[in-house]
């Protein structure tokens, strides 16, 4: 530490070597036009996706923009509560924050007829059977919980059914549809 | 030096916007490029300014991008800047002889938020920000050293609120209660929601892309020092010398877009700059009816651009302005001339 020149006074006291000053702030957002219409529409127990204007890829859950493109999109589409795991994680250690019971399973769920997925989480399933590929369905929260929030579809379960061919599952899936467009 | 010119320009402003960032800068984004009929694979480098601050979230920035369309992947940098900064970066990257167009792009969404808080969390970490002064507050204290010095005098403050539209008339000045004594609301700033997006491209290029490309002759930035307590609040050297390096003063200037959000700073940056109080051209906007915190000093350089576009000016200077009481200020110079 360098030396520095205080009053005698301040002599043997103790050196400060940190100052707390919290902030805080306060936000109130808006969610947007898309987000709003999503969550809304979510909360009837809808889910919607966005179309895009450049090439009709369905995008899940809507953002307003199909940011492959930087371009606006403002039609919807409503989307099946059926889908299939585009790649998934099992997790064995604990999150703070997290109520979860350990192994849990993340996915990226693509739900069928969209071009990309999202994250949830995959039950009823143990880690060993989760698969890529593998076909599921949305479990809502009972109806009178059910409200204009992400949380109200609890977890996703296999829904039998043969599985996705590995090589057309995820977004592999949406690049070899896009190859066989190109050779067509 | 490489000549580089604004070829396109598009802005938007509101009080309150519903909708988010990205659905605020599509459209104007879009409006650039279509104007100049480039996409995004054309266009050599993509560089904007916003602040987490405002949008109450980390690398913010990073989602806007989706109003871009990064696919395949693009040459791209952002500045927790007002965008006249992401613009200087920008016109570096020119000046390296590496690019030939580019993006600039900013904006601001303060209405989530108190932008009073979100400006009070810039100051001194130690001493200042924890007692949360208000940016009035900070811009009170140097109204009142202007005025009681003498640099200044009420009357000239009044007629600066006149010519930004906040009062139509002194008497209304006057009449206004004090909101930060001694500024009246008349002498602050409105905030709003907004943003700025433009295409830039160099001599060869900016041609083919814009009938009369405004050609960037000059332009600088300078900081001073961040503490209040070695400040002299009379004086605004980074501005002088910013105007200095830029070549404010090689010629003459037809229009003079100043990133002023208080009276006190118009009056002091014109003083500095050696521009007259009363100009024969007013600005296009004035921020301090509509002041967006990271888009309104690109929005300078736009509406600098617009005046020459439009046959309003053949030289104008933009200024923008960062930080607490002009603390960092960038000139830029701009001409119709294909000097």
């Amino acid at each position: 530490m360098t030396d520095v020149n205080v009053p005698s006074s301040l002599d043997g006291v103790e050196p400060v070597q940190s100052v707390r000053t919290p902030i805080r702030m306060e936000y109130t957002f808006t969610p947007g036009v898309a987000a709003q219409t999503y969550l809304r529409e979510f909360g009837n127990k809808k889910i919607l996706g966005n179309v895009s204007p450049i090439d009709g890829a369905i995008l899940v859950p809507p953002r307003g923009a199909d940011p492959r493109h930087g371009a606006l999109c403002e039609e919807f589409v409503e989307m099946p509560h059926t889908g299939h795991i585009g790649s998934y994680c099992v997790t064995n250690v604990p999150i703070p924050g997290r109520d979860l019971d350990l192994p849990y399973i993340s996915a990226w769920i693509f739900l069928d007829g969209a071009d990309v997925g999202f994250l949830n989480l995959v039950a009823e399933c143990p880690p060993e059977e989760c698969r890529i590929g593998m076909r599921v369905e949305a479990v809502w929260k009972p109806d009178e919980e059910i409200g204009m929030t992400a949380e109200n579809i609890l977890y996703w379960k296999p829904s039998g059914g043969p599985d996705i061919p590995f090589a057309e599952a995820g977004v592999r899936g949406w690049h070899a549809r896009k190859q066989g467009e190109t050779n067509a | 030096m490489r000549k580089v010119a604004i070829v396109a320009a598009a802005s938007r402003q509101e009080e309150k916007m519903l909708d988010t960032e990205v659905e605020m800068m599509i459209p104007l984004i879009s409006e650039v490029k279509a104007k100049t009929g480039l996409d995004q694979t054309e266009i050599g480098f993509t560089c904007s300014g916003s602040s987490d601050f405002l949008a109450g979230q980390a690398f913010s920035f990073v989602m806007t991008l989706d109003a871009v369309g990064p696919v395949p992947p693009i040459s791209e940098s952002h500045v927790e800047m007002d965008g006249a900064w992401a613009l200087y970066e920008t016109w570096v990257k020119f000046q390296m002889g590496i690019i030939d167009t580019a993006l600039v792009y900013s904006y601001g969404k303060p209405s989530p938020g108190s932008l009073q808080d979100v400006l009070s969390t810039q100051l001194d970490p130690y001493y200042v920000a924890p007692l949360w002064p208000d940016a009035h507050a900070v811009a009170g204290l140097q109204a009142r050293t202007l005025l009681e010095q003498g640099i200044i005098n009420v009357d000239q403050l009044a007629d600066c609120a006149v010519r930004a539209g906040t009062v139509e008339s002194r008497e209304e000045y006057f009449s206004q209660p004090m909101l930060s004594d001694p500024l009246r609301k008349a002498d602050c700033p409105t905030y709003a929601d907004g943003g700025v997006a433009m295409i830039l491209a160099a001599e060869g290029k900016a041609e083919e892309l814009c009938e009369k490309p405004a050609w960037i002759t000059g332009i600088d930035h300078r900081i001073d020092v961040h503490h209040f307590g070695v400040r002299d609040f009379t004086t605004v050297p980074s501005a002088r010398i910013a105007a200095e390096k830029a070549g404010v003063h090689d010629g003459p200037i037809d229009i003079a877009e100043l990133h002023a959000a208080y009276t006190t700073h118009d009056l002091l940056l014109r003083k500095e700059m050696g521009l007259p109080e009363t100009p024969n051209h007013s600005q296009r906007s004035y921020p301090i009816k509509a002041d967006t915190l990271m888009a309104s000093g690109l929005l300078r350089i736009a509406e600098a651009a617009r005046a020459i576009w439009e046959g309003d000016a053949n030289r104008a200077l933009a200024h923008a302005t960062a930080g607490p009481l002009l603390q960092q200020n960038l000139i830029c110079v701009l001409s119709g001339e294909d000097t």
